[in-house]
């Protein structure tokens, strides 16, 4: 199986970058936390009013497994291609720090819950598969505030556990990827697989957490923690490929360490505490029984729905659409989602190109979802260009007014006057052009193509843009 | 010592307040230094509110031992680090007891953290044997054992790992049970050794202590390792034992066993004999590696289940806080006594990379083994007796000086948590004044077997009347 | 045997703070302790499966329906150092 990917990079020897991926996905769309009854629904509320003895771990707390939390990690675990565990059971983690209320994690160890799947993404040298080592349960430590913001530099902490104990899913990868866009894009389209399972609800702060891990030509690898989204996870693996690439230049030897990266500055820092040498003593958590779940898998894997990949196939085949717009409508749910409500009521291709070419971009540039455009909106819209009322320019225009000021395309075409200018308007237009430009119509008779380009732009002035531009060229030539 | 019907008479006599307020002014002085915290104040108003309540322990006074979480009440563990807890919820045992209409009248003491067999590593001070003062009431549930020998309180609930409920039983001359893991829910109970563990009823005989028993049995929801079902406890409070076949595994009965313990356990069996049960020898040849096993796995979990004690929550905290490691450690050494820090030490080590194999998981290997022991021996024998423990009770500070001496008392008991299986202790018999304890130990879920074999046991002896003299 | 380093060692681990003049003693007494645990090597384990729960359970669970919280009193009201309803801890470094 590694020499299998290693068949697909041919180039691995020289580059010798191998990242791997441990993401911590919070199953928030749960009513419950992972081992106790109470609510996920915290944010923005006071600290410590969604705790119970439980995920306080007083003394004398009992765990008790949620079971809508086993389903959910089978879900995710099929989605990715997994197999699902005959036996799967939780372990003790070990450790000491003021977020973990009793000195140890629940987790899983051995026997976890999903093993062995995959995700194919874009690599730098087309398609590639990231292999999945495993996806196991565990639970949510609380959350630390650092006084003055800086752990570095802080007087004191405050400790809030209403995070504590909620159902997370680690998914940890092989180190098959290859460059900080790679990484990326595994964590765009793993969100993407997310969001289609329902399961997560991505919006959310705190429901994807990665930690990196990085080397640099088989050398000693370093982890990167506290990055909490995608763009800063390129950001925190290209700092490191630099900051290693220059240490082995110098000589120097890369350490094995733990890194902090700090999203401000943009680097990663070593934590440089004695906590280095981490030894966790796993050892079964004897207050949960073993879990034989294996046979839930085909009963859920008969409720997953119809996921990024094959969605993609589906546009291309139903809609007749190219593959590249495919990816693109399928990369978020909510726009493959609109896209498919939109192509219900008007031409299918056209739709692909106003929305994965046009709307996509406008809405980037504006940092919006896109929650901000109706698809009622983009229907009207798509008739107007089908129907030859408006030209490309001015739909872009529709699009761009709409976002900043609102309304329907109907208003604004109305408020901008942006139908296309009559065919009347237009000869006229062509007629005026010809007459006050003998010139230029000598000069294409006499073989000057681009003196055509010069009356067009004088039919377009006339008709304040509102021309049909390839008809305004055809009438021209026709007429001269 | 005090019976629930008496308490009952009692109370239809007088009434539930006049009876537990007269329990509380035997508990006041505080003789043997049997009681940590005093709930005077909530144990009145429970009296007073539950006149008239029908449930089977309706008005009956009962102490409860300091590991065990009561809401509003002072839970310590006997313990520094614990000092001033007032857990905000009710273990699951104390939800069931309040039902039944029972009156909490306070917690008792323990070695700290249920680690010790004779209630000295409290840091509240050792509970004294209300037999003879200068010697052990046994432990860890010391104080549960002695307050039910005094004749305090009727009924007790103890905590037995490696046989902290049988140990204090047996050198207090009570009656103590220790249920199949599993039959009495743990939530609430704060943890040592979680895999061994469980709630034991202890009383003055054994009709009151299946009583109590019945009681507090059952499926817990909260509690994973809890057994599902829920049964009739008392309705094997029958006094016969005719063709019961009793196993004596002759391991039990090895060097460090005292002669008089060895008697009066070998005429219990006989006594048992003459009421129609017949013995065999059985043979539980792992029996020797019980106490290494059981200490390892012990304190590998209890290395693991104290790690929340860090001062941040609840418990101790210094007045000055440094980094956090650091502020965690210093707070940990202070906060714990000598025995704790010493079994927390080795059970990381045990559990340490490089050790885990040789040790844990070793120990939990020869734990089937045991195991495996007990299912043989139960296979052609209904019951098991052997002693509970291999003398009397020892004098304070006896043992206290070295570790491993004292672990050595554990020898009889601690192979009955390994395996999960119950065992009941009960007194057959004296020696110089001091009670001696036999356990009658049976198949996983079949603790009714035991209590019948322990009640007609009793009811044909005299020893359950006998009592010491309690100024 | 367990030298004083590794006594040192092990109560890092354990987070248990110890002065230069226990080490030894807490050393002994635990190599007293060792060397009787080390009694377990004698026993034939080979074929033998670990006990980890000596009940023979499995698959238990709750239903994902919310339950009563604590309140925010309740919840810090042991702590011995709170801070506008948090947990106050020292800093980590």
């Amino acid at each position: 199986m590694r020499e299998e990917s290693l068949k697909l990079r041919p180039y691995l020897d020289e580059v010798g970058v191998m990242i791997g991926l441990e993401i911590h996905v919070q199953l928030n769309k749960l009513n419950t936390k992972i081992f106790c009854g109470c609510p996920l629904d915290y944010h923005d509320d006071e600290p410590n009013t969604h705790t119970c003895p439980v995920c306080l771990g007083l003394p004398g707390s009992l765990p008790v497994i949620n079971r809508k939390a086993v389903e959910y990690s089978i879900k995710v675990g099929l989605a990715l291609g997994c197999s699902i565990e005959e036996h799967t059971q939780f372990y003790r983690k070990n450790y000491y720090y003021p977020d973990l209320p009793k000195g140890f994690q629940i987790t899983q160890y051995d026997y976890p819950i999903a093993s062995s799947g995959y995700i194919n993404i874009e690599g730098e040298d087309g398609e590639v598969r990231i292999r999945i080592n495993r996806a196991h349960m565990e639970e949510d430590p609380g959350r630390l505030v650092h006084e003055g913001g800086s752990i570095e530099r802080s007087k004191y902490t405050l400790i809030d556990y209403n995070r504590s104990g909620v159902a997370l899913l680690e998914i940890v990868t092989e180190p098959d990827i290859r460059s900080p866009k790679e990484a990326r894009r595994f964590l765009d389209k793993l969100r993407n697989i997310l969001e289609y399972l329902d399961v997560v609800d991505t919006t959310l702060e705190g429901s994807m957490r990665v930690d990196a891990n990085i080397s640099l030509s088989g050398g000693s690898r370093s982890e990167v923690k506290n990055i909490s989204s995608h763009k800063g996870a390129e950001r925190a693996l290209l700092f490191e490929i630099v900051r290693q690439k220059n240490l082995l230049r110098r000589g120097g030897k890369v350490v094995q360490e733990t890194r902090h990266f700090d999203e401000a500055r943009g680097v990663t820092v070593s934590l440089r505490t004695k906590e280095e040498a981490h030894d966790y003593r796993y050892f079964p958590e004897a207050d949960l029984v073993s879990l034989r779940v294996a046979d839930w898998a085909p009963g859920i894997a008969k409720t997953l729905p119809e996921l990024p990949d094959a969605r993609r196939e589906r546009f291309v085949s139903q809609y007749g659409i190219t593959d590249d717009h495919a990816k693109s409508l399928t990369s978020e749910k909510k726009v493959a989602d609109f896209y498919e409500q939109v192509a219900a009521e008007v031409d299918s291709k056209l739709a692909a190109v106003w929305i994965a070419d046009v709307l996509k971009g406008e809405l980037n540039y504006r940092d919006l979802g896109i929650d901000a455009f109706a698809s009622a909106n983009m229907v009207q819209l798509v008739k107007l260009l089908a129907g030859d009322q408006i030209t490309e320019q001015s739909g872009v225009e529709v699009i761009r007014t709409i976002l900043d000021e609102g309304g329907t395309p109907d208003e604004v075409v109305a408020e901008k006057g942006l139908l296309k200018a009559g065919g009347d308007l237009v000869t006229a237009a062509v007629e005026e052009a010809i007459t006050e430009n003998p010139q230029a119509v000598a000069d294409y008779q006499n073989g000057k193509q681009e003196a055509v380009n010069f009356l067009m732009g004088q039919v377009m002035k006339k008709t304040k843009g509102r021309a049909d531009a390839k008809e305004v060229r055809r009438m021209i030539i026709q007429r001269i | 010592m005090i019976t629930i019907s008496e308490i009952l008479e009692e109370i239809r006599n007088s009434s539930a307040e006049e009876v537990v307020s007269s329990c509380l002014e035997r508990i006041g002085p505080n003789n043997f230094n049997t009681f940590i915290t005093v709930a005077k104040e909530s144990a009145l108003k429970t009296a007073r509110e539950n006149e008239g309540h029908t449930g089977p322990l309706a008005g009956v006074p009962i102490a409860i031992k300091d590991n065990i979480s009561t809401k509003g009440i002072q839970t310590t563990c006997a313990s520094r680090i614990l000092g001033g807890y007032i857990p905000p919820y009710d273990a699951h045992v104390i939800e069931r007891l309040k039902e039944a209409g029972a009156v909490i009248v306070g917690k008792v003491n323990m070695d700290e953290f249920a680690m010790g067999t004779s209630t000295e590593t409290s840091h509240y001070g050792p509970t004294l044997n209300p037999w003879n003062t200068e010697t052990v009431p046994g432990g860890s549930s010391g104080g549960s054992a002695a307050t039910v020998a005094a004749g305090e309180v009727p009924l007790a609930l103890g905590s037995d790992t490696g046989g902290s409920v049988r140990c204090p039983a047996s050198f207090c001359g009570v009656v103590g049970l220790k249920p199949t893991y599993g039959v009495i829910s743990r939530y609430g109970l704060i943890s040592y050794a979680n895999s061994l563990e469980q709630i034991g009823p202890i009383a003055s005989n054994v009709a009151d202590m299946t009583l109590l028993f019945n009681v507090i049995a059952g499926h817990d929801p909260r509690d994973s390792t809890s057994v599902p079902g829920e049964k009739e406890y008392t309705k094997a409070l029958v006094d016969d034992v005719k063709g019961l076949t009793i196993g004596v595994p002759k391991e039990y009965f090895g060097e460090g066993i005292d002669q008089a313990v060895e008697k009066s356990v070998w005429d219990g069996v006989h006594r048992l004999e003459d009421l129609g049960a017949s013995w065999q020898e059985v043979e539980m040849p792992h029996t020797k590696y019980a106490l290494a096993a059981y200490y390892v796995i012990a304190m590998s979990e209890a290395s693991s289940n104290l790690a929340r004690f860090d001062g941040m929550r609840y418990g101790l905290r210094l007045e000055k806080d440094h980094d956090w490691h650091t502020t965690y450690s210093a707070i940990r050494a202070q906060g714990f006594g000598e025995e704790v820090k010493r079994r927390i030490l080795l059970g990381t080590y045990a559990l340490s990379a490089g050790y885990m194999d040789k040790y844990y998981l070793k120990a939990l290997k020869v734990r089937t083994l045991i195991k495996q022991d007990f299912e043989r021996a139960l296979k052609s024998t209904d019951v098991l007796i052997a002693p509970t423990m291999p003398t009397p009770a020892f004098k304070l500070g006896e043992k206290i000086s070295d570790p491993l001496t004292l672990y050595m008392a554990d020898v009889n008991t601690v192979p009955v948590n390994l395996s999960g299986v119950p065992s009941i202790s009960l007194p057959c018999g004296f020696s110089n004044g001091l009670p001696i304890g036999l356990q009658i130990m049976g198949k996983h879920f079949d603790e009714e077997t035991i209590i019948r074999t322990a009640y007609t046991f009793e009811q044909n002896t005299e020893l359950h009347t006998k009592a010491p003299e309690v100024v | 045997m367990i030298t004083t380093k590794d006594v040192e060692h092990i109560g890092w681990l354990a987070r248990l703070k110890m002065e230069e003049e226990q080490l030894e003693g807490y050393a002994d007494q635990l190599n007293s302790v060792l060397d009787y645990f080390g009694q377990l090597d004698e026993v034939d384990t080979k074929e033998v499966e670990p006990t980890y729960h000596v009940l023979e359970m499995n698959n238990v669970f709750r239903d994902d329906e919310v339950t009563d919280c604590l309140s925010q009193d309740e919840a810090i009201g042991n702590a011995p150092k709170t801070q506008d309803g948090y947990f106050k801890a020292p800093r980590i470094i």
